[in-house]
């Protein structure tokens, strides 16, 4: 019982942590007033060229600077297309992930079939040792921390600082922004850019420390839950983390059951993520007062400074 | 230029020959402009006449198409409102630039440096000195529309301006904000600043300006001293040509009773809305009835109720009747075919589809009109339709297949005004006609509402503009905070009750009264 | 001193909505040579292969003909829904819904040679797409749930109903364990539109679909109000028309046309239902509808071309070895090219000469 409950715990914190990685760049970016719907290309495009980095020149962490910067070129793409060509944000977003999808297969075909060494854990001392708690705590890889230190990160910015209150002032109102002289454009490529790094670091977190290896379709909607989660949150960080770790569980509780061989399909259990994403999408959404007064009033619409 | 006072300095801003054209139309025709240190310039013109874009471009938020800006004498590029900003230009906008969901500190913040609770502070100090109280940590979307002007005006004077501009600032005032707003203005030019003021209304910047550019058609006309020069002589120069004013006709009001809203209350599903309480209003046939009020009081959360694009069904309490019946569960199509007509203050966007053409639009509220057959469109009726409101009311345009968006703001509301007339409400119901219009074509509207009425139909106008609502209105009430005054007689109340009732002074005993 | 300045036109430019997607796909090209070049082969044949040699043979523009069908019935109805900036990105799950409904009455009425079997798998077809599409429609309308995300999840879980039950419920009982159904009986198959193709009936569905839409987009006042809807929604709430409605319409339209597209695909080529029903007709059938303007005579050449790209796809990896994914690349440079070039229907670029000499 301890071993299962151990086993649930721990592998929850891995599998929540690529779409944390995904869901905390998200959340920057619809603050800033930006819809980006091509977190699951970015995150497909980052899983690949991680996993064809780290096995040919068998290194992780080179693997982990190349996804981040591939699917940071390709936030890029999204961000000129609808910053600077005033694209309407839902086609972008389809357009820039459907590419994402397709540069990911043409990288990661050669590498079909591969596994590499995962990362090592990281040796906290004496508190690995702790019963239960070290266990579950305390033996992952160093990546997995530093998604919680960016939930950590991401909180205090949003909420703590000028640049905080910037962001939050974009969202609102590019205008008003403008006026007052910020760089609204600006501003808003540079969170489009950092959410697709956070993408391509979720992406790579799959096929270097999670499954480790690299499938067509190996993503499987996390980047649309990614962006699912931060209406969830309702736009704030610990609750955008929140539901991430609620994912990790669901997803753990699928393989925990597979392997308890209950009678259940198998395919019930896939379904249940996206089922439970729609689930908890009206759950959140039925209050539109809230969503009224906790999502960016801007999040959307082509802005356009006038001249 | 001999003259005392501010001018013995040289000017703190020049600018030469500045020309900005728009698709559509030349903004701004080769303008000179003058400013000095400690000088209140006002900047003249009717809607249209190309103010706001020369302000545009002192504040670097539009880029001429050719002239020269000389800031300080010095020949500047102003690239963007950071920059103009650096400069010591400061613009307190006709729509705020203020970010609602944050606090009076933290908006100001975003523009001055310093810790928040310093500058808490000292949005106090300025506020004692310069009569513009606010309290630093309430959220902004609470604010009236008055108070958030002053958060403006404060943002400004904390970035110690050479220069600030103020786009038609009392158009968002009571009567005695504006008292108030001057002698603040007074106040900062003597330390020095320069003042640009942009309005339309003549009485005020004669009360208030030191000098006067005035344009037309883009062009400068004229540059005069306000205080030396009458307002008819300041109108004609304005818009070429004497005011027009709306004739009244002493027409009887008929005792029938078209709209009756008794008691009605309905808290706001948008958190940011006016929640609306307790309100009667009643609206007879051959009457004009108008309702003045600050914006943002509740006024558009009833036109909304009234015209359908917010139904009142289950929620909220009180009765909301047409003709005696109950209509607060039809759409706004049904209660067009009843004979309610609506025209949003919105033109573009609410009242119009922007990238659709006229016909379109006329389509749009008129479908119902003989233009449908079997769910099908009769091109050559919709056509027809858009043609004769085109003809009929004087709307300069390409004819039907003119874009909506291509249309000048007084054009386009001709059209939509039309457009409802040629249904012949028997109640028509208006929200700000001549926001924006100019003032032909202000008139012109103005004309038709009581033509209208003379015809037996009901009118019901919303509008910011005292002077409006005096010149058309049978009688009158008064919209604060989500609450509607007793109606009293246009003939028998004077603009400073109004103006009173307007901040919520003395509504008690003018109830009482009336 | 001269300066580029980019400014709003007032009206849309009608020559360049035209040139737009020519654009797209000239810059798509290009950008293939780019990548061809990478990779190692000679643009030149490969693009041959993509663009050319499907138009070379019979078989081979059957096989265009063939891919055209569901291509152009998703992209009509996804396009309607657009109009309304209603975004269905879910055809794909609404296909194979429609597909699996009529694959039932197949199923079940194999032995029958009714010649109502066709009609009525027709029928479910399209009711199993509508009945997808609307659970999205009421999660929408009654508790504001994202269509995007709820029409997206839903797509996922389509393929997992149909995974189950291909794998158990309606699998053939004769068929070894694999996951597919029986072969339907040629009284549940459409016909073959020219002799020595498999070119079938559903594109016929799909062009007489096209002509609808173009009735009801042109001349319709719904279609006339879900356009309102989508340019000015509150001028829509205004003049009267509902949200809800533009919503349930645009929907179920979209629903309906891939439900359609579903059973072309198992009454069509693939004969049986089995794990794999479609090759992402449902998300390029987005493509096709922007790349063709949401205009449905657009549309239709559009989704020819997306048809040729398909059918060169499959040719280039068996002749020149370039993996699937090339398509999908292709499809999404069209639609970033696409969106990129649009800017200047709404904008022109003027150069401008400084008139006063500093």
């Amino acid at each position: 019982m301890t071993e299962t409950l151990i086993f649930i715990c721990a592998g929850t914190m891995a599998a929540a942590t690529p779409i944390l990685f995904a869901a905390m760049g998200e959340l920057v970016v619809e603050r800033t007033g930006v819809l980006n719907l091509s977190i699951e290309g970015m995150m497909a495009t980052g899983a690949a060229a991680a996993f064809a980095v780290a096995t040919v020149y068998e290194s992780s962490l080179l693997g982990f600077a190349v996804a981040t910067i591939s699917a940071g070129l390709l936030s890029v793409v999204f961000a000129t297309l609808t910053l600077i060509f005033l694209a309407n944000q839902v086609a972008a977003g389809l357009a820039v992930g459907i590419l994402g999808l397709g540069v990911s297969a043409l990288i990661g075909k050669k590498h079909e079939g591969f596994t590499i060494e995962p990362l090592k854990s990281v040796d906290w001392g004496f508190l690995s040792d702790i019963p239960v708690v070290g266990r579950i705590l305390f033996q992952h890889d160093f990546v997995l921390y530093a998604g919680i230190l960016l939930i950590a990160i991401v909180w205090f910015v949003l909420t703590r600082t000028k640049l905080g209150l910037i962001i939050k002032a974009v969202g609102e109102a590019p205008e008003a922004a403008h006026a007052i002289g910020y760089p609204v454009i600006l501003i808003r490529f540079l969170a489009v850019f950092f959410g697709g790094a956070m993408a391509g670091l979720g992406g790579a977190y799959l096929t270097l420390a999670y499954t480790p290896l690299w499938a067509e379709g190996l993503v499987a909607g996390r980047g649309w839950i990614a962006v699912a989660l931060v209406v969830f949150g309702s736009w704030r960080a610990h609750r955008v983390a929140l539901g991430a770790y609620l994912f990790g569980a669901i997803s753990l509780l699928e393989l925990s059951i597979q392997g308890l061989g209950l009678a259940i399909p198998s395919q019930v259990l896939s379904a249940a993520p996206y089922v439970m994403t729609i689930v908890i999408l009206v759950l959140i959404s039925r209050d539109a007062r809230q969503i009224r007064l906790n999502s960016p009033a801007s999040l959307g619409v082509t802005y356009r400074h006038q001249s | 230029m001999t003259k005392q006072g501010p001018r013995n300095d040289p000017p703190i801003l020049e600018l030469r020959g500045i020309t900005k054209s728009y698709p559509t139309v030349l903004a701004n025709d080769s303008v000179d402009l003058e400013v000095f240190p400690g000088e209140i310039h006002a900047v003249l013109g009717e809607n249209g006449a190309g103010k706001s874009t020369l302000m545009k471009v002192i504040y670097g938020s539009t880029q001429p198409d050719s002239g020269e800006i000389l800031w300080q004498q010095e020949n500047r590029t102003i690239r963007s409102p950071a920059l103009a900003r650096s400069l010591g230009i400061g613009m307190v906008f006709q729509h705020f630039s203020l970010f609602e969901t944050l606090t009076v500190a933290q908006n100001i913040s975003l523009a001055v440096p310093g810790k928040l609770e310093d500058l808490s502070a000292r949005i106090v100090e300025i506020g004692h000195k310069f009569g513009l109280e606010v309290a630093p940590d309430t959220l902004v979307y609470s604010l009236s529309v008055g108070e958030r002007q002053r958060v403006e005006i404060i943002r400004c004077i904390l970035q110690n301006p050479k220069l600030l501009i103020l786009d038609e600032p009392t158009s968002v005032l009571p009567p005695q904000g504006i008292d108030q707003l001057f002698k603040t203005l007074r106040q900062l030019a003597d330390t020095g600043c320069a003042i640009i003021y942009i309005s339309h209304k003549l009485e005020e910047i004669r009360a208030l300006c030191d000098e006067a550019t005035i344009l037309r058609q883009g062009k400068v006309v004229g540059t005069v001293d306000p205080k030396d020069t009458s307002t008819s002589s300041l109108a004609r120069m304005m818009i070429g040509g004497e005011i027009p004013i709306s004739e009244k006709s002493n027409h009887k009001n008929e005792s029938k009773v078209l709209l009756k809203i008794d008691r009605l209350s309905l808290s706001s599903a948008d958190p940011y809305g006016v929640s609306l309480k307790d309100i009667c209003l009643q609206v007879n046939a051959g009457e004009v009835v108008g309702i003045a009020g600050v914006s943002g009081n509740g006024q558009s959360e009833l036109m909304q109720l009234i015209s359908g694009e917010q139904r009142f069904v289950t929620e909220g309490q009180g009765d909301l009747l047409f003709e005696g019946n109950p209509f607060g569960h039809l759409d706004p199509a049904e209660r067009r075919s009843l004979g309610l007509n609506f025209v949003p203050e919105e033109r573009l966007g609410r009242g119009a589809v922007p990238p659709m053409s006229l016909s379109d639009n006329t389509l749009l509220t008129g479908f119902s009109q003989g233009m449908v057959q079997r769910q099908l469109i009769v091109r050559k009726e919709v056509n027809a339709a858009a043609e004769k409101c085109i003809d009929a009311h004087d709307v300069r345009c390409g004819g039907f297949s003119a874009i909506a968006q291509s249309l000048s703001g007084g054009n386009l509301q001709k059209f939509i005004v039309g457009r409802e007339l040629s249904m012949t409400p028997k109640l028509f119901v208006v929200s700000q006609p001549t926001w924006g219009v100019d003032v032909g074509a202000a008139a012109n509207i103005r004309q038709q509402l009581l033509l209208l009425a003379e015809r037996g139909s009901g009118v019901l106008l919303v509008s910011e503009e005292l002077d409006e609502l005096f010149e058309i209105t049978d009688t009158l009430c008064v919209a604060y905070r989500g609450q509607l005054s007793k109606p009293m007689l246009t003939q028998e109340v004077d603009r400073l009750t109004i103006g009173r009732m307007m901040t919520g002074l003395g509504t008690t005993e003018e109830r009482a009264a009336s | 001193m001269s300066r580029l300045r980019v400014e709003p036109r007032v009206t849309e430019s009608v020559i360049a909505q035209y040139l737009v997607p020519v654009v797209a796909i000239v810059l798509t090209l290009l950008s293939g040579t780019v990548l061809f070049t990478f990779l190692g082969k000679a643009p030149s044949a490969v693009l041959y292969t993509f663009l050319i040699e499907p138009l070379t043979s019979r078989f081979g523009i059957g096989e265009v003909l063939l891919k055209m069908a569901p291509l152009l019935l998703i992209a009509q109805g996804l396009a309607i829904g657009f109009r309304a900036r209603v975004w269905n990105i879910g055809a794909e799950g609404q296909l194979i819904i429609g597909g699996i409904f009529a694959s039932v009455i197949a199923i079940h009425y194999n032995e029958s040679e009714s010649t109502w079997i066709l009609p009525a798998m027709v029928f479910a077809g399209m009711l199993g797409g509508i009945f997808w599409a609307s659970i999205a429609a009421y999660l929408r309308v009654r508790f504001n749930a994202n269509e995007i995300l709820v029409t997206f999840m839903l797509s996922s879980v389509a393929l997992q109903i149909l995974y189950f039950l291909v794998t158990g419920p309606l699998r053939d009982p004769d068929g070894f364990n694999f996951p597919q159904s029986v072969v339907f009986a040629d009284s549940a198959l459409f016909g073959v539109l020219i002799e020595g193709t498999r070119a079938n009936t559903s594109l016929l569905i799909g062009l007489t679909l096209s002509v609808l839409a173009y009735v009801f987009i042109r001349h319709s006042l719904p279609g006339f109000k879900l356009s309102v809807s989508g340019a000015a929604p509150r001028a829509a709430r205004y003049a009267g028309f509902a949200e809800s409605q533009a919503i349930w319409l645009g929907l179920i339209i979209g629903g309906a046309a891939a439900g359609l597209a579903g059973v072309g695909e198992v009454a069509g080529p693939i004969g049986q239902l089995q794990r794999t029903i479609s090759p992402g007709y449902g998300f390029a059938g987005i493509i096709v509808a922007f790349l063709g303007g949401l205009h449905p005579i657009g549309i239709c050449l559009a989704a020819f071309f997306m048809a040729i790209l398909y059918v060169g796809g499959d040719m280039a990896l068996i002749s020149v070895g370039i993996p699937n994914a090339a398509t999908t690349i292709f499809q999404g440079m069209l639609l970033i090219f696409y969106l990129a070039s649009y800017l200047f229907v709404h904008y022109r670029i003027s150069f401008q000469g400084r008139a006063a000499a500093t």
